[in-house]
């Protein structure tokens, strides 16, 4: 069986295992560089992305992740996670992890009051996928080799580039497991051809 | 294609995202920014924080939208603001303000002695304080989507937590096993609406994020709140009451995450200065006691 961790620092975590488990995986939540080594492929979950990112660096995750990554094993980031992602961040000098070409915008839709759910298109997955954005970013601009998975009001909400899986929602909220399914395939992909 | 907003699940996953994670109590844009380079996940824009209300006494109210908006313009973390239980306009206020969550608080002084609000009429989420699952769930019911202990605020004991946080556990648990012609009693006897307990057997938990709130002093403290069970932190008067704020809040954020982490805690806590000085709760009167305050 394929082990995907979930990085287990701070935010949705429990949502994330629940919806991969669902895929028939054995889920680690990860607190320890250490469980990196064990893993085919890893989420990163909902939450503070300032907190988050305080709290890689603090426990030295911040290597280990660009390695992990620069492996070519997958990742899945949802909001704060996809922020962690991005190559580029506006009104930020510095990204985070970096591991997408992509350009991201936190909050992109306002504050709380503008979170909103919505059904979304998204490629390769289905025309009714629910998306739950809660304080979301956008995805503003993409690089080449990046696909845009799906757009909302013109806004790409979704993209894929290689391993490497991001959206503004967040699936993990709902009972529609398919955006971690289409992950888990990626990842046992990856794991066939490694 | 639709657009809903304030819908249950974008207001419950707002709180769900902040799990694991320190919530903490600032006065103005200064602190805000400590809180945020400490790694909070979330700020409480307040005009004074709980101790120093309880040392000013008479009534406290909403903050001055000024200090909201100064927190607002210097963080991207969200803000949340208090109002007084039942204030149906100070709750709008804050909603026009765009304030990212609502406590309707018992640290205030309450304006209604019967009625909390009707917080389903609202696009913003709230978060209310209980001491059991009985306020837990009237307050669910209500339309709150985010529980915290209530404690005993601006004493920087925790025992009341503790004490509000092994109650509502131990009720959880005991409704969860419970068989379904149980279930109707134990609304009565709890003072919960039959229907949110009926969810919680069903699902085996409580139907939102429930954080630790009202005594929290030491990174020691939030440790324990989270080994209780709770799924994050509140830290009122604790923060920027202790001789080094900056070191205090990374600690308290250190020991959430890794509350289980002993040898870490030990690190986090050496020389941090003197915690705030706290109150004993056989001490406080009657009337002084916050948690009585909500209905």
């Amino acid at each position: 069986m394929i082990n995907i961790g979930v990085l287990a620092l701070q935010g949705a975590v429990r949502e994330h295992v629940r919806a991969l488990e669902a895929s028939d995986v054995h889920v680690i939540p990860v607190k320890k560089v250490e469980q990196l080594e064990e893993l085919d492929g890893l989420v990163f979950p909902g939450g503070e992305s300032t907190t988050m990112r305080r709290l890689i660096n603090k426990y030295g995750f911040y290597e280990p992740l660009k390695e992990f990554a620069s492996k070519g094993k997958p990742i899945f980031g949802t909001c704060a996670g996809a922020i962690l992602m991005a190559k580029e961040l506006v009104g930020h000098t510095e990204p985070h992890i970096a591991v997408m070409d992509m350009k991201v915008e936190r909050n992109a839709f306002g504050r709380q009051r503008e979170s909103f759910e919505t059904v979304l298109k998204v490629n390769g997955i289905g025309n009714d996928v629910p998306g739950v954005f809660i304080r979301a970013p956008i995805i503003q601009e993409v690089g080449d080799g990046v696909e845009v998975l799906a757009e909302f009001e013109g806004e790409i909400v979704a993209a894929q580039q290689g391993p490497f899986l991001a959206c503004s929602y967040h699936p993990e909220l709902t009972d529609d497991n398919r955006m971690h399914q289409y992950f888990v395939n990626i990842v046992r992909k990856n794991t066939v051809h490694a | 294609m639709v657009k809903q907003t304030g819908t249950d699940l974008v207001k419950r996953g707002m709180a769900e995202m902040q799990k694991g994670g320190v919530i903490m109590d600032v006065v103005n844009a200064e602190q805000a920014k400590i809180a945020e380079e400490a790694g909070a996940v979330a700020v409480m824009a307040l005009e004074r924080v709980p101790s120093d209300i309880r040392a000013a006494g008479g009534v406290a109210r909403m903050a001055d939208p000024t200090i909201v908006e100064e927190v607002q313009n210097a963080v991207s973390i969200p803000v949340m603001a208090k109002c007084r239980i039942g204030h149906i306009v100070e709750a709008r206020v804050l909603e026009a303000m765009g304030v990212d969550y609502i406590d309707e608080s018992e640290v205030l002084t309450p304006a209604d002695e019967v009625y909390h609000l009707y917080k389903r009429d609202f696009t913003v989420p709230f978060v209310c304080g209980a001491r059991d699952i009985g306020e837990a769930t009237r307050r669910i019911a209500e339309g709150a989507s985010m529980i915290r202990t209530k404690g005993e605020p601006g004493t920087g004991n925790i025992v009341e937590a503790v004490r509000h946080m092994r109650m509502m556990q131990a009720q959880i648990k005991k409704v969860i096993s419970m068989s379904e012609d149980e279930l109707m009693t134990e609304a009565k006897n709890t003072g919960s609406p039959y229907e949110v307990l009926q969810e919680i057997k069903r699902t085996g938990q409580l139907p939102v994020v429930n954080f630790a709130a009202g005594g929290v002093a030491t990174p020691a403290d939030a440790a324990l709140m989270m080994q209780l069970g709770a799924d994050g932190v509140f830290v009122g008067s604790g923060i920027f009451k202790s001789d080094n704020p900056e070191k205090f809040a990374r600690a308290i954020v250190e020991a959430t995450t890794h509350y289980q982490d002993y040898a870490l805690i030990v690190e986090l806590s050496k020389n941090l200065g003197t915690a705030m000085k706290g109150i004993e709760i056989s001490t406080l009167e009657q009337k002084d006691r916050m948690q009585e305050r909500g209905w």
